[in-house]
């Protein structure tokens, strides 16, 4: 099946500055990417390179196998839905759905059809003669994701969707909308620097930072096998702990020194590495007590935070690891008081270390790993070259 | 308000600084008395020429003997001609500077481009040069080009009108681009995506939402150009006259209560004028 949407190393530049460098992306037919990262990672920029409201300085746009990209915005049929909804204040609810169709020229009794049918979809079918400054905040998105799809556009792009409404009403309206993508087949870009956002509405993500693409894949991708230490800090908030490795096995962090669940052979000619572990894969434990000890720190923070307990430990000279445990039940976490030594205890499965150039590291083979982690790190490097 | 209150219950309630109570109860009296002084300054000689057209006197004298409404009679035969040529002059400057001030009103606010502060600051200068400075120097440019190439300009209708589009301009374009301060560029953008072509878009999208801002300008075109003594005095024709030039030669022969009159009609047809206006669209949103 060919893709819907293509970017060929798409790219941008102001002057010396790089927003967008050379990003590739295929979306398939009916399929929801997100694009997602901090502000100034260049999503935004990539997304308006799609709508034509930015000119490329290079690289090329494919819709369905055709390059878009000598296209105006106005020929580029694409329904697109604004972070402020963008409605026309001094037109009607209709009026602005129908406001595309005008533009085609449809006939009358065919546009009101169209006018209706849309409105039934995003169920505002009593307010099609309100002005947009009488609906609420729901509403106005609503009225704007009517008005994008009522000129049956050839994609769905969706700038920052959700960011204007209240928390209590996002993650309701970020359901809807993912069920209106999904039952009418709709091939959907959405740009957003929500990570909860994301994960909620997305097929496939594509995580961005400084103009480049860190890595694309499915939500259990990112999380469980992130490519970089930039989308281990992203997406699950991993701790990060610089260092250097030695002898494959040990991450020297200054201070302290990490004995690693796995054994690593980092590139010849650098040791630094980062290693990644996300705060509720580390169990605290008295040390000496835990067969996967893998380093002591002094707790500097114990909060109480309801379904979960959170200790800030500091490890080594100037380094701090967040650990997260379930506060009750069965798997509750020990608590342990400000001041007081601690071990930090995870499994191989859990920890991840990059090298210097923020690369996945290489389990080395001499390691009798056990079979799982075997597995794990062949998909690690698959992934990895994908993302490349 | 509620900072009032709260001032004063402050005031009431901590015996121990009674000084800063006193001071505020003393600033706010003055703001007071300072505002009324204002308004009294402002209003006054208004309520006079509204009093003294109704004066039953062929000079103006105190008290006069009686009171009549025969001036506002008058001020068709006396001034008709002057009137109707200063409407005309004043509604050619109101098309020809929307011609012009809107697209420029538009272009200033919506892009950066180079020359942009230049442009800015030619079109809305006229404001700051005295109407004397502009007339004379109007005119003395039209005799010089006259003599070299024996082009008539001074005295010609079409100097006159370009002359009152100079100062009329720098409203129109103030007040287009104020009316598009708060306008969200994305719906422009939606046009666009929803396949309008860049025409279109201004004709649907920007123009409806500087609506109020077009209708203020063009109504402060027309009074600006409508009352201009100063510079107008400079361009007119022998034989020509605007209004305000009659009604300054007029007085030059006569005091009586007809000027007052002219001058309270005036002031009546603006002011409805502008709550006429104000009913369609918030002048005051963009007037500030």
């Amino acid at each position: 099946m060919s893709a819907a949407l293509q970017l060929r190393d798409l790219s941008k530049q102001y002057g010396p500055a790089v927003a967008v460098d050379r990003v590739s992306l295929d979306v398939a037919p009916g399929e929801m990417v997100v694009l997602l990262g901090p502000s100034g990672c260049g999503k935004t920029t990539t997304l308006r390179m799609v709508t034509g409201f930015v000119e490329p300085s290079g690289g090329d746009i494919l819709v369905d196998g055709h390059s878009i990209r000598m296209l105006p915005p106005y020929r580029r049929e694409m329904g697109i839905v604004f972070q402020s909804y963008a409605l026309f204040p001094h037109l009607s609810v209709a009026r602005n759905v129908a406001f595309g169709l005008e533009m085609r020229r449809q006939g009358r009794a065919e546009r009101d059809a169209r006018v209706a049918e849309m409105l039934r979809l995003v169920r505002l079918e009593g307010l099609a003669d309100r002005l947009p400054r009488q609906l609420s905040g729901g509403q106005q998105q609503r009225v704007a994701i009517a008005r994008a799809l009522a000129i049956r556009p050839r994609l769905l792009l969706l700038d920052e969707p959700l960011s204007n409404l209240d928390a209590a009403l996002r993650q309701e309206v970020a359901r809807e909308m993912r069920i209106l993508q999904r039952d009418n087949g709709l091939t959907a870009v959405m740009v957003t620097h929500d990570q909860d956002e994301a994960m909620a509405m997305a097929d496939r993500l594509v995580v961005m930072r400084d103009g480049r693409v860190q890595q694309i894949g499915r939500q259990e991708d990112l999380y469980e096998r992130p490519a970089t230490p930039f989308v281990a800090r992203f997406i699950g908030h991993s701790n990060l702990l610089a260092g250097s490795v030695q002898d494959g096995q040990v991450l020297a962090l200054g201070g302290a020194d990490v004995a690693l669940a796995g054994r690593y052979a980092p590139p010849a000619g650098s040791s630094a590495a980062t290693l990644a572990v996300r705060p509720e894969r580390i169990v605290l434990a008295p040390p000496g007590t835990h067969p996967e000890e893998r380093v002591v720190g002094r707790v500097a923070l114990s909060s109480y935070l309801g379904a979960a307990v959170e200790h800030v430990v500091h490890v080594g000279t100037d380094q701090r690891v967040v650990v997260n445990g379930a506060s009750s039940g069965p798997a509750a976490t020990a608590r342990f008081a400000a001041g007081e030594a601690v071990a930090l205890c995870w499994g191989a499965e859990s920890e991840r270390v990059f090298d210097a150039a923020d690369r996945v590291m290489p389990r080395s083979a001499s390691n009798p790993a056990p079979v799982r982690s075997g597995h794990d790190s062949q998909t690690i490097s698959k992934v990895a070259s994908n993302a490349r | 308000m509620a900072a009032q209150a709260m001032m004063n219950g402050q005031a009431a309630i901590s015996p121990a600084v009674p000084v800063a109570g006193i001071q505020q109860a003393l600033a706010r009296n003055t703001a007071r008395i300072l505002a009324a002084i204002g308004a009294v300054v402002v209003f006054l000689p208004l309520v006079l020429t509204v009093y003294l057209s109704v004066f039953d006197e062929s000079l103006i004298a105190f008290p006069p003997r009686g009171y009549t409404l025969a001036w506002y009679g008058q001020i068709l035969d006396k001034f008709g001609e002057p009137l109707w040529t200063s409407v005309q002059i004043a509604l050619a400057c109101v098309v020809l500077s929307l011609l012009i001030g809107i697209p420029a009103g538009i272009g200033l606010s919506r892009y950066r481009f180079r020359g942009r502060e230049v442009i800015s600051t030619l079109l809305l200068a006229p404001l700051t040069v005295p109407g004397v400075a502009l007339g004379l120097g109007i005119y003395v440019f039209a005799v010089w080009v006259e003599e070299s190439s024996g082009l008539a300009l001074s005295g010609s209708l079409a100097l006159l009108i370009a002359g009152h589009v100079l100062i009329t301009l720098p409203w129109v374009v103030r007040l287009c681009m104020a009316g598009l301060v708060n306008h969200d560029r994305a719906a422009e953008e939606a046009a666009t995506s929803l396949g309008a072509r860049p025409l279109t878009v201004i004709w649907r999208v920007t123009l409806p939402a500087m609506r109020a801002g077009v209708l203020a300008g063009a109504l402060f075109a027309f009074i600006v150009s409508f009352e201009n003594l100063e510079m107008t005095i400079f361009l007119v024709s022998p034989g020509m006259n605007t209004l305000p030039i009659a009604v300054l030669t007029y007085l030059l022969y006569h005091i009586d209560p007809l000027v007052a009159a002219v001058a309270v009609a005036q002031m009546v047809l603006i002011g409805a004028a502008l709550i006429l206006l104000d009913r369609f669209v918030r002048v005051a949103q963009v007037v500030r």
